[in-house]
């Protein structure tokens, strides 16, 4: 559990990451938030088999990760979380798939390896995608855009408040599970006995915290409706930057660049 | 409406499970006075609070808030009218910003951006917050999180300030800053808490409530100088009005103090200390 504390923190700095003033933060977050679904439309659509087409996309965020300033270590650390699932999807391919499809030297690689590492690759492409995304915008501002993309506000203000006390309740469950620990003497794990009254404290307690907030929020003349005052405007930066950034995946994505340059220096 | 009157008649609540945690209390506020609901735990502090805002329904007897008796259609008005800041500020701020959270308020109220941008500034600047703005509730400190949930209720421009335990979990730093900003204030102020001190330098009067009725109303001196009352309310004197635990050692004190003097014996003055009995 304290190790859910100290992911906590580390959380909270990708969000104070959002803060910094830089030409990517400032893009209206629609632009980012369009972008990131072309780029990763196109990321996931390519054949099983593909690996050499994909390397071109790591281009979209290092690119953003040096206009908007990021710390490289610490959110290449966040996109190596994605690792071990990846690993995990795709660890069987190899076993199951021996096609061999490609001869180097006295060695055959087989489909499946191809295959599984395409999706690490992919799994990592994504993830660089996403966290970079939240690292230049902000998750509420992200909510934000994708209520004015069309989702239903409910969803939008949900996901805002999930948000918010998420930290809250991992702070609250952190002090459950440490008050747990300290008197559990050595006894390793929460055991079925134990989870099943702490899970049900946990619920109770943010029971009531949601009745009081709904009572700060009636008395400050809540009727129904969050409002924002948010004005982003998606001006010709914000085209510029999603036509130009969604002309180049989607180009990506039918030439095979690494192919045809292949092609280019060998002269066939 | 320049006069704020805040009048409480025979208010009685129950609560569902039979508990009766009002009975019949009566009181009545002028405008600009600054009044302090003290009790043991239990005694319904927090219930008398929630009525005050229109949150629960009392059982029987009326508020009046100004011009107004509370009911479903004055709702509206009188949560305007009547701020309130809530125990822990992290129920208070539940928007992503500090900015969105004291602009919230406004917001419903239907005013447009500027004014909306002008009164968060506004709101912000008295408690000294004005830096915060774009920060998320969750990165700021305990005191700057109580100061925030302030501004979020001045940004509605209310009459009438209540507070429900300001003092609570600050640390002596933060208590401080925050007495200072609520004495600025020249709203009508209703307090609740534990901490006596603070209410013997803010309030110049004391409601004391004891299961769920009024056993005393009046100038806070004369309350916390009675020591009957005090004992029979689960109460105990502020600290500013016990003796000094050094220089005062014939004083009663409720627990009897360590045999060995609080300062190392080669500290050399018991006595050089600063003396500051606020009254």
């Amino acid at each position: 559990m304290l190790a859910i504390d100290g992911n906590l923190l580390d959380f909270k700095r990708l969000d104070l990451l959002a803060l910094k003033e830089s030409p990517v933060h400032r893009l209206d977050p629609r632009a980012k938030v369009l972008t990131t679904l072309v780029f990763i439309l196109c990321v996931v659509s390519f054949d099983r088999y593909e690996l050499a087409a994909l390397l071109p996309f790591a281009l979209y965020p290092v690119v953003l990760l040096a206009l908007g300033d990021l710390p490289a270590g610490y959110i290449a650390r966040k996109v190596a979380v994605v690792l071990p699932f990846a690993v995990m999807v795709g660890l069987f391919n190899p076993l199951f798939d021996r096609q061999v499809l490609l001869q180097l030297g006295p060695l055959d690689i087989w489909g499946g390896w191809l295959s599984c590492l395409s999706i690490v690759v992919r799994a990592l492409l994504t993830a660089a995608a996403a966290i970079v995304l939240v690292a230049i915008t902000g998750f509420p501002a992200i909510c934000e855009a994708l209520e004015r993309l069309g989702m239903p506000r409910v969803f939008a203000v949900q996901l805002l408040f999930l948000y918010r006390y998420i930290f809250v309740l991992a702070d609250e469950g952190g002090r459950v599970a440490r008050a747990r620990q300290l008197r559990a003497c050595g006894t390793k794990g929460l055991g079925l006995r134990h989870f099943g009254p702490l899970v049900g404290h946990l619920l109770l307690r943010t029971w009531e915290r949601a009745e009081r907030v709904h009572m700060a929020m009636l008395a400050r003349g809540f009727a129904g409706e969050v409002h924002t005052r948010r004005q982003g405007r998606f001006g010709a930066a914000e085209g510029a930057f999603l036509l130009g950034w969604g002309s180049l995946f989607v180009a990506l994505r039918l030439y095979n660049l690494p192919h045809l340059l292949g092609q280019l220096l060998t002269g066939n | 409406m320049s006069h704020h009157i805040v009048e409480v008649n025979q208010l009685r609540h129950v609560y569902p499970d039979g508990t009766m945690a009002l009975r019949d209390v009566s009181f009545r506020i002028h405008h600009g006075e600054s009044v302090a609901i003290i009790g043991a735990n239990g005694a319904g502090k927090s219930t008398l609070l929630l009525h005050l805002n229109g949150y629960l329904t009392a059982t029987a007897g009326t508020i009046r808030i100004g011009d107004h008796q509370l009911s479903r259609e004055t709702l509206a008005e009188i949560r305007r009218t009547v701020g309130t800041v809530f125990q822990d500020p992290d129920d208070q701020l539940f928007m992503p910003t500090v900015f969105d959270d004291v602009a919230f308020g406004p917001l419903n109220q239907g005013l447009d951006v500027a004014t909306v941008e002008r009164r968060v500034a506004d709101a912000l600047e008295r408690v000294g917050a004005l830096e915060l703005r774009n920060k998320p509730p969750y990165h700021l400190s305990g005191g700057e999180k109580k100061r925030v949930a302030v501004a979020t209720v001045l940004s509605m421009l209310p009459e009438i300030l209540v507070l429900d335990e300001p003092t609570a979990g600050l640390d002596p730093r933060a208590r401080r800053q925050l007495l200072a900003l609520l004495r600025d204030f020249h709203h009508t102020r209703i307090v609740t808490s534990h901490d006596l001190d603070m209410v013997l330098e803010l309030c110049e009067r004391t409601i004391v409530l004891h299961e769920g009725t009024v056993m005393a109303d009046g100038p806070t001196l004369e309350i916390f100088g009675n020591d009957a009352l005090l004992a029979a309310c689960h109460l105990e004197k502020p600290f500013a009005m016990q003796g000094c635990p050094v220089c005062s050692p014939g004083r009663q004190h409720p627990l009897p103090l360590p045999q060995r003097p609080l300062v190392a014996p080669h500290g050399d003055g018991l006595h050089d200390h600063d003396h500051h009995h606020d009254h």
